[in-house]
Protein backbone atom coordinates (compact mmCIF):
# COMPACT_ATOMS: atom_id res chain seq x y z
CA UNK A 1 0.00 0.00 0.00
CA UNK A 2 1.35 3.38 -0.96
CA UNK A 3 1.18 6.14 1.58
CA UNK A 4 0.11 9.71 0.92
CA UNK A 5 2.87 12.32 0.89
CA UNK A 6 2.31 15.39 3.05
CA UNK A 7 4.37 18.36 1.85
CA UNK A 8 5.18 21.60 3.62
CA UNK A 9 4.97 24.72 1.52
CA UNK A 10 5.46 28.18 3.05
CA UNK A 11 4.05 27.14 6.39
CA UNK A 12 1.09 25.29 4.89
CA UNK A 13 0.52 21.56 4.64
CA UNK A 14 -0.07 20.38 1.08
CA UNK A 15 -1.53 16.93 0.46
CA UNK A 16 -1.49 15.78 -3.18
CA UNK A 17 -4.24 13.17 -3.12
CA UNK A 18 -3.31 10.28 -5.40
CA UNK A 19 -5.65 8.70 -7.96
CA UNK A 20 -7.45 5.38 -7.55
CA UNK A 21 -7.44 5.31 -3.78
CA UNK A 22 -8.85 2.35 -1.96
CA UNK A 23 -11.09 3.14 1.02
CA UNK A 24 -8.34 1.94 3.31
CA UNK A 25 -5.80 4.41 1.92
CA UNK A 26 -8.37 7.23 2.05
CA UNK A 27 -8.96 6.49 5.72
CA UNK A 28 -5.25 6.45 6.41
CA UNK A 29 -4.92 9.78 4.61
CA UNK A 30 -7.33 11.30 7.12
CA UNK A 31 -5.38 9.95 10.09
CA UNK A 32 -2.01 10.93 8.64
CA UNK A 33 -3.15 14.47 7.86
CA UNK A 34 -4.57 15.03 11.35
CA UNK A 35 -1.42 13.69 12.96
CA UNK A 36 0.71 15.92 10.73
CA UNK A 37 -1.37 18.93 11.85
CA UNK A 38 -0.89 18.03 15.50
CA UNK A 39 2.85 17.59 14.97
CA UNK A 40 3.42 20.87 13.18
CA UNK A 41 5.40 23.47 15.05
CA UNK A 42 4.23 26.26 12.74
CA UNK A 43 0.57 26.65 13.70
CA UNK A 44 -0.40 29.55 11.45
CA UNK A 45 -0.60 27.82 8.10
CA UNK A 46 -3.52 26.09 6.46
CA UNK A 47 -4.17 22.71 4.88
CA UNK A 48 -4.39 22.27 1.11
CA UNK A 49 -6.00 19.09 -0.17
CA UNK A 50 -5.03 18.88 -3.84
CA UNK A 51 -7.42 16.57 -5.70
CA UNK A 52 -6.37 17.57 -9.22
CA UNK A 53 -5.00 14.05 -9.72
CA UNK A 54 -8.35 12.40 -9.00
CA UNK A 55 -10.37 11.14 -11.95
CA UNK A 56 -13.44 10.51 -9.85
CA UNK A 57 -14.63 11.38 -6.36
CA UNK A 58 -17.41 9.15 -5.13
CA UNK A 59 -19.55 9.91 -2.07
CA UNK A 60 -17.24 7.96 0.19
CA UNK A 61 -14.10 9.85 -0.80
CA UNK A 62 -16.07 13.12 -0.78
CA UNK A 63 -17.21 12.48 2.75
CA UNK A 64 -13.72 11.63 3.99
CA UNK A 65 -12.36 14.82 2.40
CA UNK A 66 -15.14 16.96 3.89
CA UNK A 67 -14.76 15.28 7.28
CA UNK A 68 -11.01 15.84 7.18
CA UNK A 69 -11.61 19.55 6.57
CA UNK A 70 -14.04 19.67 9.53
CA UNK A 71 -11.60 17.82 11.77
CA UNK A 72 -8.74 20.11 10.73
CA UNK A 73 -10.97 23.08 11.55
CA UNK A 74 -11.52 21.70 15.05
CA UNK A 75 -7.74 21.60 15.38
CA UNK A 76 -7.44 25.20 14.30
CA UNK A 77 -6.44 24.67 10.68
CA UNK A 78 -8.21 26.17 7.73
CA UNK A 79 -8.58 23.79 4.78
CA UNK A 80 -8.89 24.48 1.08
CA UNK A 81 -9.91 21.72 -1.32
CA UNK A 82 -8.02 22.44 -4.54
CA UNK A 83 -8.19 21.30 -8.14
CA UNK A 84 -11.57 19.66 -8.58
CA UNK A 85 -12.07 18.68 -12.23
CA UNK A 86 -15.22 19.87 -14.03
CA UNK A 87 -16.61 16.36 -14.46
CA UNK A 88 -16.17 15.65 -10.74
CA UNK A 89 -17.99 18.85 -9.78
CA UNK A 90 -20.81 17.88 -12.14
CA UNK A 91 -21.00 14.32 -10.83
CA UNK A 92 -21.06 15.31 -7.14
CA UNK A 93 -23.80 17.90 -7.67
CA UNK A 94 -25.87 15.47 -9.75
CA UNK A 95 -25.66 12.99 -6.90
CA UNK A 96 -26.84 15.66 -4.50
CA UNK A 97 -23.55 16.00 -2.65
CA UNK A 98 -22.67 19.68 -2.53
CA UNK A 99 -19.69 19.64 -0.12
CA UNK A 100 -21.29 22.54 1.71
CA UNK A 101 -19.04 24.29 4.16
CA UNK A 102 -15.86 23.17 2.40
CA UNK A 103 -13.65 25.96 1.12
CA UNK A 104 -12.56 25.29 -2.47
CA UNK A 105 -10.13 26.74 -5.02
CA UNK A 106 -9.54 26.02 -8.69
CA UNK A 107 -5.92 25.02 -8.10
CA UNK A 108 -3.18 25.06 -5.45
CA UNK A 109 -2.06 28.57 -6.46
CA UNK A 110 -5.54 29.96 -5.78
CA UNK A 111 -5.68 27.91 -2.60
CA UNK A 112 -2.48 29.51 -1.34
CA UNK A 113 -3.95 32.93 -2.16
CA UNK A 114 -7.04 32.07 -0.14
CA UNK A 115 -4.93 31.04 2.83
CA UNK A 116 -2.95 34.24 2.57
CA UNK A 117 0.48 34.53 0.98
CA UNK A 118 3.20 35.62 1.38
CA UNK A 119 4.33 34.61 4.75
CA UNK B 1 -32.40 -6.58 -18.93
CA UNK B 2 -32.75 -3.27 -20.64
CA UNK B 3 -34.86 -3.65 -23.75
CA UNK B 4 -33.27 -2.64 -27.02
CA UNK B 5 -29.68 -2.83 -25.84
CA UNK B 6 -27.66 -5.62 -27.38
CA UNK B 7 -24.62 -6.80 -25.49
CA UNK B 8 -21.48 -7.31 -27.50
CA UNK B 9 -19.21 -8.47 -24.70
CA UNK B 10 -19.60 -9.30 -21.03
CA UNK B 11 -16.99 -9.34 -18.31
CA UNK B 12 -17.52 -10.74 -14.88
CA UNK B 13 -15.59 -9.36 -11.92
CA UNK B 14 -15.76 -10.71 -8.39
CA UNK B 15 -16.33 -8.29 -5.54
CA UNK B 16 -15.04 -10.06 -2.46
CA UNK B 17 -12.70 -7.49 -0.99
CA UNK B 18 -12.39 -3.76 -0.70
CA UNK B 19 -9.65 -3.75 -3.35
CA UNK B 20 -12.11 -5.27 -5.84
CA UNK B 21 -14.14 -2.04 -5.72
CA UNK B 22 -11.11 -0.27 -7.18
CA UNK B 23 -10.75 -2.95 -9.86
CA UNK B 24 -14.41 -2.69 -10.92
CA UNK B 25 -14.43 1.09 -11.19
CA UNK B 26 -11.10 1.10 -13.04
CA UNK B 27 -12.43 -1.41 -15.59
CA UNK B 28 -15.73 0.50 -15.94
CA UNK B 29 -13.73 3.62 -16.67
CA UNK B 30 -11.60 1.85 -19.31
CA UNK B 31 -14.70 0.49 -21.04
CA UNK B 32 -16.45 3.87 -20.97
CA UNK B 33 -13.43 5.54 -22.56
CA UNK B 34 -13.21 2.75 -25.17
CA UNK B 35 -16.90 3.30 -25.97
CA UNK B 36 -16.20 6.95 -26.73
CA UNK B 37 -17.90 8.44 -23.66
CA UNK B 38 -17.16 12.12 -23.03
CA UNK B 39 -15.31 13.04 -19.82
CA UNK B 40 -18.52 13.85 -17.92
CA UNK B 41 -20.15 10.56 -18.89
CA UNK B 42 -16.96 8.65 -18.02
CA UNK B 43 -16.94 10.23 -14.56
CA UNK B 44 -20.66 9.54 -14.10
CA UNK B 45 -20.58 5.82 -14.94
CA UNK B 46 -17.26 5.31 -13.10
CA UNK B 47 -18.67 6.94 -9.98
CA UNK B 48 -21.85 4.85 -10.20
CA UNK B 49 -19.66 1.73 -10.56
CA UNK B 50 -17.74 2.76 -7.46
CA UNK B 51 -20.86 3.40 -5.37
CA UNK B 52 -22.66 0.24 -6.43
CA UNK B 53 -19.68 -2.11 -6.14
CA UNK B 54 -19.00 -0.70 -2.68
CA UNK B 55 -22.61 -1.50 -1.78
CA UNK B 56 -22.06 -5.10 -2.91
CA UNK B 57 -19.00 -5.35 -0.71
CA UNK B 58 -20.25 -3.41 2.35
CA UNK B 59 -23.93 -4.32 2.49
CA UNK B 60 -24.27 -7.39 0.28
CA UNK B 61 -21.45 -9.39 1.82
CA UNK B 62 -19.70 -9.62 -1.54
CA UNK B 63 -20.89 -10.69 -4.94
CA UNK B 64 -19.98 -9.85 -8.49
CA UNK B 65 -20.30 -7.30 -11.25
CA UNK B 66 -21.12 -7.87 -14.91
CA UNK B 67 -19.77 -5.23 -17.27
CA UNK B 68 -21.19 -5.16 -20.78
CA UNK B 69 -20.65 -2.97 -23.77
CA UNK B 70 -23.97 -2.56 -25.56
CA UNK B 71 -25.30 -1.03 -28.76
CA UNK B 72 -28.70 -0.09 -30.09
CA UNK B 73 -29.57 1.61 -33.36
CA UNK B 74 -26.19 3.23 -33.78
CA UNK B 75 -25.84 4.18 -30.11
CA UNK B 76 -23.19 2.62 -27.93
CA UNK B 77 -23.28 2.33 -24.19
CA UNK B 78 -22.24 0.50 -21.08
CA UNK B 79 -24.45 -1.72 -18.96
CA UNK B 80 -23.31 -2.67 -15.48
CA UNK B 81 -24.94 -5.18 -13.19
CA UNK B 82 -24.15 -5.60 -9.52
CA UNK B 83 -25.28 -8.81 -7.92
CA UNK B 84 -25.10 -9.94 -4.32
CA UNK B 85 -26.84 -12.54 -2.20
CA UNK B 86 -26.82 -10.44 0.94
CA UNK B 87 -29.67 -9.39 3.22
CA UNK B 88 -31.41 -7.24 0.59
CA UNK B 89 -32.61 -3.69 1.10
CA UNK B 90 -35.35 -3.52 3.73
CA UNK B 91 -36.71 -0.08 2.85
CA UNK B 92 -36.03 0.41 -0.83
CA UNK B 93 -38.05 3.60 -1.07
CA UNK B 94 -36.03 5.19 1.71
CA UNK B 95 -32.73 4.00 0.18
CA UNK B 96 -33.66 5.46 -3.21
CA UNK B 97 -34.64 8.76 -1.60
CA UNK B 98 -31.11 9.01 -0.27
CA UNK B 99 -32.07 8.85 3.39
CA UNK B 100 -30.48 5.53 4.15
CA UNK B 101 -27.21 6.58 5.69
CA UNK B 102 -25.10 3.84 7.19
CA UNK B 103 -21.75 3.69 8.88
CA UNK B 104 -19.77 3.65 5.71
CA UNK B 105 -21.74 5.83 3.37
CA UNK B 106 -23.66 9.05 3.11
CA UNK B 107 -26.78 7.29 2.01
CA UNK B 108 -26.44 9.00 -1.33
CA UNK B 109 -24.76 6.07 -3.07
CA UNK B 110 -27.92 4.48 -4.41
CA UNK B 111 -29.97 7.61 -5.07
CA UNK B 112 -26.92 9.39 -6.44
CA UNK B 113 -25.99 6.55 -8.80
CA UNK B 114 -29.52 6.55 -10.15
CA UNK B 115 -29.17 10.19 -11.15
CA UNK B 116 -25.88 9.54 -12.97
CA UNK B 117 -27.18 6.97 -15.45
CA UNK B 118 -29.77 6.73 -18.22
CA UNK B 119 -31.52 3.63 -16.91
CA UNK B 120 -31.60 2.13 -13.43
CA UNK B 121 -33.25 -1.08 -12.37
CA UNK B 122 -33.18 -2.73 -8.96
CA UNK B 123 -34.46 -6.02 -7.65
CA UNK B 124 -34.16 -6.79 -3.99
CA UNK B 125 -35.90 -8.99 -1.49
CA UNK B 126 -35.15 -9.63 2.18
CA UNK B 127 -32.72 -12.50 2.62
CA UNK B 128 -32.27 -13.09 -1.09
CA UNK B 129 -29.93 -10.36 -2.16
CA UNK B 130 -29.93 -7.44 -4.50
CA UNK B 131 -29.36 -6.98 -8.21
CA UNK B 132 -28.89 -3.51 -9.62
CA UNK B 133 -28.57 -2.78 -13.32
CA UNK B 134 -27.50 0.56 -14.72
CA UNK B 135 -27.12 1.66 -18.31
CA UNK B 136 -25.48 4.69 -19.76
CA UNK B 137 -25.21 5.71 -23.40
CA UNK B 138 -22.40 7.67 -25.00
CA UNK B 139 -23.94 11.10 -25.38
CA UNK B 140 -22.16 12.49 -28.39
CA UNK B 141 -21.54 10.55 -31.60
CA UNK B 142 -17.88 9.99 -32.32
Amino acid sequence: MSSIPILRIRGHLLVPVQPDLSDEVVNRLQNDVLEAIAGERDRSGGLLLDISGLQIVDTYVARVLADTASMAALMGRRTVLCGMRPEIAATLVQMGYLLEGVCTALDVDDGLDLLGLPR
Amino acid sequence: MTPGAHASSTERLQIEAEADVVVVRRRARELAIAQGFDAFAVAAITTAASELSRNVWCHGGGGHALLETVSDAGRVGLRLRFIDEGPGIADLELALRGGCSTGRSLGLGLSGSRRLVDAFHIETSPGEGTTIEVLKWARFPH
